[in-house]
């Protein structure tokens, strides 16, 4: 663990944007596995348990509607259908822009998130409102391509408009122990984006143990990912809490040691503001405060902003609010 | 050999064709008409009204949809099964309202019946009640009722088992799902009957059986703007003022009469026609 604890260690950089500091741990396949390996390991039980006992916190009244702001803030609208037209983009870019269209006061969410044939239409919608585009690529949801084709799926939706990028890692490769491959290929795509901002998926569900999820996060925080991701939605389990717990105390190491804050997104199974609230609660308990914004902490979901906005109109009405009060996609 | 030891029930909730706890925790005895104690029931709270009006809503369109025929069936497959337990029901009849075990047996029988009764109505009502009209156009015009939606009910406070059913199997009858506040002293039969509906083929989420107050929870449902309908019937001094919440988001109201009717009565199509809305359909006829 010498390499966490020690962050003038000599190295050369491999990655732009990769820390110095950590150079040294890619030189090779077996220095890399070495060093995830050596990440302290994930007490299970007492990971689940931290997470189950930071959910019973009861939030009421004014932090309840300070969370439900928060977390309609930190939404990543998403539509990932095979169906999906340019007309269902253009309403949810519409309901993106103003979530409560009765309610002037409701925030809007922090970006729409599409996929990459439909970020041009995405970032035309959304002209002008701070939101942000975002569009999975590199062969969304499987990452079952080769690197040329998920190179220039991740081209293509950067040209197309998306200012943020969502990624799947190899996990075959990461299975089967060929870190440097599943890194070499984040610093490639992070490449490819240029400007925009690259968010690696993990895939959570497929990793089987937190020590995987953990050493997942670090790869992609030292391959110079923006925000790590839990899944892309198609897998369950998908975003729970303690993966998410696990994340997050990696983000917060990573920053300690090498004073590189990286973001959180889970998304996945996400749909109650309950959900979302314990997900803030911890948030702030686990990786601290600074991490309570959107350009650090977001949400990948689709029917979770029905629910906050039900919940947000219960507390200014007073009285229970249903699905018929909502907008619809 | 010692003694049985006696076994103390703690009831739960019926939601969502499931026996949830209640979310706040509580629960509340229950006594006989002698006042000694009986069973525990869950205390329901704001929060268990939700879930069941959420519950209720999913269900709402797989039970409206289903052919006429079908929701008369699994209504008459209800009565059936409670014609089975009429023995539980009698003894917690007799016990809850004071009754002779003969006129509590009485009570049970008149409360199958009912059920029964209104499970053959499921498939007329658009008969009775519907048809076609003549216009003065070149039209076929015909109506037909549609069920409203998700119907909260307060259940009658004495008659705590022919009174529920005579609230509750009308809005099922008539495709709606149901959430119902039961009688807050005498709950026993109305729990009894979500275990009969469990076991029945009433699909989870049609009817919800919430025991506790339904000066508590009334308000509540008066105003949840996901519910179409509510039956004031058990609601007390409080109807008025649940009256004039549900005028909010414009719900169907059945008031509640002036003091509690004598259920055995012919109950006619009163309780099952506020909660339908007539859909008339103007098609254009030509050569």
């Amino acid at each position: 663990m010498t390499h966490v604890l020690d962050p003038t260690a000599p190295g050369r950089p491999v990655a732009p944007g990769a820390p110095d500091a950590f150079a040294d741990v890619t030189r090779s396949d077996a220095a890399f596995r070495a060093f995830l390996h050596g990440l302290p390991g994930v007490d299970q039980v007492g990971a689940e348990a931290r997470a189950a006992q930071l959910g019973t916190r009861s939030i009421k009244t004014t932090a309840k509607a300070w969370a439900i702001d928060t977390a309609i803030s930190m939404v990543d609208l998403t539509t990932l259908e095979g169906a999906d037209t340019p007309g269902r983009v253009r309403s949810l870019a519409a309901k993106a822009r103003r979530p409560d269209p009765a309610d002037g006061s409701c925030p809007q969410v922090a970006a729409v998130c599409v996929y990459g044939d439909l970020a041009g239409v995405a970032r035309d919608a959304l002209a002008g409102t701070g939101i942000h585009t975002a569009a999975v690529a590199t062969a969304f949801p499987s990452g079952r391509a080769s690197r040329e084709v998920k190179l220039a799926d991740v081209r293509d939706a950067v040209a197309g408009g998306a200012d943020e990028i969502d990624m799947v890692i190899d996990r075959g490769a990461f299975l089967s122990g060929r870190y440097l491959d599943v890194f070499d290929e984040v610093v490639a795509v992070k490449e490819a984006c240029g400007d925009a901002h690259l968010k690696v998926i993990l895939e959570t569900g497929e990793l089987r143990t937190y020590d995987a999820v953990r050493r997942a996060s670090w790869l992609a925080m030292l391959a110079g990912g923006d925000f790590i991701k839990t899944s892309t939605g198609k897998v369950s389990p998908a975003a729970t809490l303690p993966v998410c717990l696990v994340m997050l105390e990696a983000v917060r190491d990573f920053r300690a040691a090498t004073g590189t804050q990286v973001g959180v997104k889970p998304a996945g199974g996400i749909r109650t503001t309950k959900d979302a609230i314990k997900h803030l609660v911890m948030i702030n308990e686990v990786a601290g405060p600074d991490w309570l914004d959107p350009v650090w902490f977001r949400f990948g979901a689709s029917s979770l902003l029905d629910d906050l906005l039900l919940q947000r109109q219960k507390l200014r009405t007073g009285h229970y609010s249903g699905p018929d009060h909502v907008s619809v996609v | 050999m010692s003694e049985r030891l006696e076994v103390r029930k703690t009831y739960k909730l019926y939601v969502g064709g499931k026996f949830p706890r209640s979310e706040s925790g509580r629960t509340y005895p229950v006594a006989d008409g002698r006042g000694h104690f009986v069973a525990n029931a869950a205390k329901a709270s704001r929060k268990d009204a939700r879930d069941a009006v959420v519950a209720a809503r999913a269900a709402f369109a797989g039970w409206s949809g289903a052919t006429a025929y079908n929701r008369g069936q699994v209504l008459y497959r209800v009565a059936e099964v409670m014609e089975g337990r009429a023995a539980q029901f009698a003894e917690e009849v007799a016990a809850g309202e004071g009754l002779s075990a003969a006129k509590a047996r009485a009570a049970v029988d008149a409360a199958v019946d009912r059920w029964v009764w209104y499970a053959g109505w499921t498939d007329k009502l658009a008969a009775v009640l519907g048809g076609t009209n003549p216009v003065a156009g070149p039209y076929f015009d015909f109506s037909v009722p549609e069920p409203s939606g998700v119907v909260a009910v307060l259940a009658p406070q004495r008659s705590s088992l022919l009174g529920l059913v005579s609230v509750l199997a009308p809005v099922l009858a008539t495709g709606c799902t149901a959430v119902v506040v039961s009688s807050l002293q005498r709950p026993l039969p109305a729990i009894t009957l979500s275990e009969v509906l469990a076991t029945s083929d009433v699909p989870g989420g049609v009817a919800n059986l919430l025991t506790g107050d339904a000066a508590e929870i009334g308000p509540w449902l008066a105003e949840h703007a996901d519910v179409d309908g509510i039956d004031l019937t058990g609601a007390g001094t409080a109807a008025m003022e649940l009256e004039r919440s549900a005028a909010g988001t414009l719900k169907r109201v059945l008031r509640a009469p002036a003091d509690e009717p004598d259920w055995t009565g012919d109950p006619g199509l009163s309780r099952m026609t506020p909660f339908l809305e007539t859909k008339t359909v103007w098609h254009p006829i030509g050569v």
